[in-house]
């Protein structure tokens, strides 16, 4: 029986179905391409067109400019706006910003490691099912219910200041909140109250691909590299560092992605000094300042496109 | 001797460990804890007194419930959606090969690789542009945007164990195109759509960020908390609101963790 016979369905073991089903049945088994073409229309509308399309009508914008007089956009190409972007005061936002993204995925990478290394190395059956749920279900839950807790934890009458009060430490609290710059009134009015629920809110995005890189290290190297006479820190920084870099590095482009474009934890907690999230959005809103709006978002996307290509050329993309 | 010492935990990585996981997971039972205070006007801990009256107040709160009908509407829609592009995505990117795989793949990430302020403003200005009212549908609109890449992700992990010689054989067998994605991969790559379906509503009822730009005058659950957590009206209802909230998206995840769970061996390989 040739693949002819079979085609048309007069020699098949079965008769073909017929009818409009079997019509498009046997065409797409004819024409992969036809299929492929079915399959791929929906989803690249949608995204290559409403997205996509989006993106680039905003990037367009942000070389419009707006009438210092009238406040209406001018609809001509100009790269004015990219001039007010950086004058000082809008400077001083983006460095403000970036500087805590990179804090805050120091912080996670630290906090991160030994709940990585434990789930990887050590955690069995059952504990290795606590340790997986035990960081999926913070990534998950709530993202304005996680940074709710933490204004009930840092208030003035919250349970961090309990705490400190019946260990009589509060003096502590008070000495660091008359630091300037990450001081303030009170822990969830100041940067350090910021910065803590970036850690918090970004952390299992650390754990995960760290994780993932430290599964992947067999537990015979760490062996062969103590037998040699190594001591567990010249382990760790000569053979278990290096190889989880790739997974610390995946983990880091989320959460240095996710801190630079946020702007309601800071507005929640944190002081009235800006970030490029809340810039974008007064500038769209109230000011009415679209083509600024639009440039500031061009800034995270620049530093975005950079370390991605940096982080494929330090091989995370494998961990993830 | 020396590998002996090796298998046994290191006293400092577990206490790291635990003391990593307990940072994680108590600031969430302290929710808990507040939903149940008496006290009204502030944070105080340790609360002065327990109580379920807010319960009541809450049940009674007619902007909660329609806030709360909002977003199930606005997540089971952009669930359905996602479900629909993320698989054909899936299975035409994991079944062959064709110039643009790799682009076609990138532009699925995007939308949660960048900042959902992006996605935010670029969908509020297209709008804006293009003259469309703010409604129900343009928030649908944009948690479908960023939903269909969790579906997607889980349908290609579940694709890239299906055999391929199953569907040769379901062929070779005499089944068409369309009864072999019926009754071959359907119920292969079942399970994961599940997953991959309730972790989108997860995902779209919790979405708050791209929602303040896409969304009018009306507010689902996660605005209706935003604009409680900026200028406080009634705490102890947000506490409540806050509670329920943490409960019906721990379910969904749990239950994603059920059904992908055995996920590991191929089908088709086994003998």
């Amino acid at each position: 029986m040739s693949a002819t016979t079979l085609r048309t369905g007069t020699g098949a073991i079965l008769p073909g179905r017929g009818g409009v089903g079997g019509a498009l049945s046997d065409a797409f088994w004819r024409n992969p391409k036809l299929l492929l073409f079915v399959m791929l229309t929906p989803p690249l509308l949608w995204l290559g067109i409403i997205y996509l399309g989006s993106l680039f009508a905003l990037l367009i914008q942000s070389f419009f400019s707006i009438d210092e007089f009238s406040g209406l956009v001018v609809r001509e190409f100009t790269l004015k706006t990219y001039g007010e972007l950086l004058r000082p005061s809008n400077l001083d936002i983006i460095v403000r910003t970036v500087t805590m993204a990179g804090l805050v995925t120091i912080a996670s990478a630290i906090i991160a490691f030994p709940i990585a290394y434990f789930a990887a190395r050590y955690a069995k059956g059952r504990w290795k099912a606590v340790f997986y749920l035990g960081v999926m279900l913070p990534l998950w839950s709530s993202y304005l219910v996680k940074v709710y807790a933490w204004k009930l934890i840092l208030a003035k009458e919250g349970i961090l200041s309990w705490i400190f009060d019946k260990l009589h430490l509060t003096f502590l609290i008070d000495a660091w909140l008359t630091l300037p710059v990450v001081g303030g009134n009170s822990l969830s009015l100041s940067l350090t109250g910021t910065f803590l629920v970036f850690v918090y809110v970004w952390l299992p995005f650390m754990i995960l691909p760290v994780q993932a890189a430290l599964e992947r290290v067999p537990g015979n190297l760490l062996e062969a590299s103590a037998d040699l006479g190594a001591s567990p820190r010249q382990t760790f920084v000569n053979v278990l560092l290096p190889l989880a870099l790739p997974g610390i590095i995946a983990g880091s482009i989320f959460t240095f992605s996710l801190t630079l474009g946020d702007y309601i934890i800071p507005q929640i907690i944190g002081t009235s000094h800006r970030f490029i999230g809340m810039a974008v959005y007064a500038h769209q809103g109230t000011a009415g300042n679209i083509p600024l709006a639009a440039a500031f978002t061009v800034v995270p996307v620049v530093i975005m496109g950079i370390y991605l290509w940096l982080a494929k050329r330090a091989g995370a993309f494998n961990a993830l | 001797m020396r590998s002996d010492k090796q298998s046994r935990t290191p006293m400092g990585l577990k206490i790291a460990a635990g003391a990593g996981l307990a940072f994680l997971h108590l600031p969430i039972l302290l929710i808990f804890l507040y939903a149940f205070t008496t006290e009204d006007k502030s944070y105080q801990f340790p609360p002065p007194g327990l109580t379920l009256k807010w319960f009541a107040v809450t049940w009674n709160r007619p902007d909660v419930w329609e806030a709360l009908g909002l977003s199930v509407r606005v997540a089971s829609i952009s669930t359905v959606v996602a479900l629909v592009l993320g698989t054909l995505c899936a299975a035409a990117i994991s079944q062959t090969r064709f110039f643009g795989r790799e682009a076609i793949s990138l532009l699925v990430i995007l939308p949660i690789a960048l900042p959902g302020i992006i996605t935010g403003i670029s969908l509020r200005s297209a709008f804006n542009l293009a003259e469309i009212p703010f409604s129900f549908w343009t928030i649908v609109l944009g948690h479908a945007t960023f939903c269909v890449v969790v579906v997607y992700n889980n349908a290609v992990a579940r694709f890239r164990r299906v055999s391929g010689s199953l569907i040769e054989a379901s062929m070779d067998l005499g089944a068409d195109g369309f009864q072999t994605f019926r009754h071959v991969i359907l119920p292969n790559i079942g399970t994961a759509l599940l997953a991959g379906g309730m972790l989108a509503f997860a995902l779209s009822f919790d979405e708050v960020i791209v929602t303040t730009f896409t969304a009018g005058q009306q507010a689902t659950l996660p605005i209706w908390m935003l604009e409680e957590l900026v200028r406080p009206r009634q705490r102890p209802v947000t506490n409540v609101v806050a509670m329920v909230v943490v409960l019906v998206t721990f379910l969904p995840i749990l239950a994603a963790y059920y059904l992908t769970r055995d996920g590991d061996q191929i089908s088709g390989q086994g003998k």
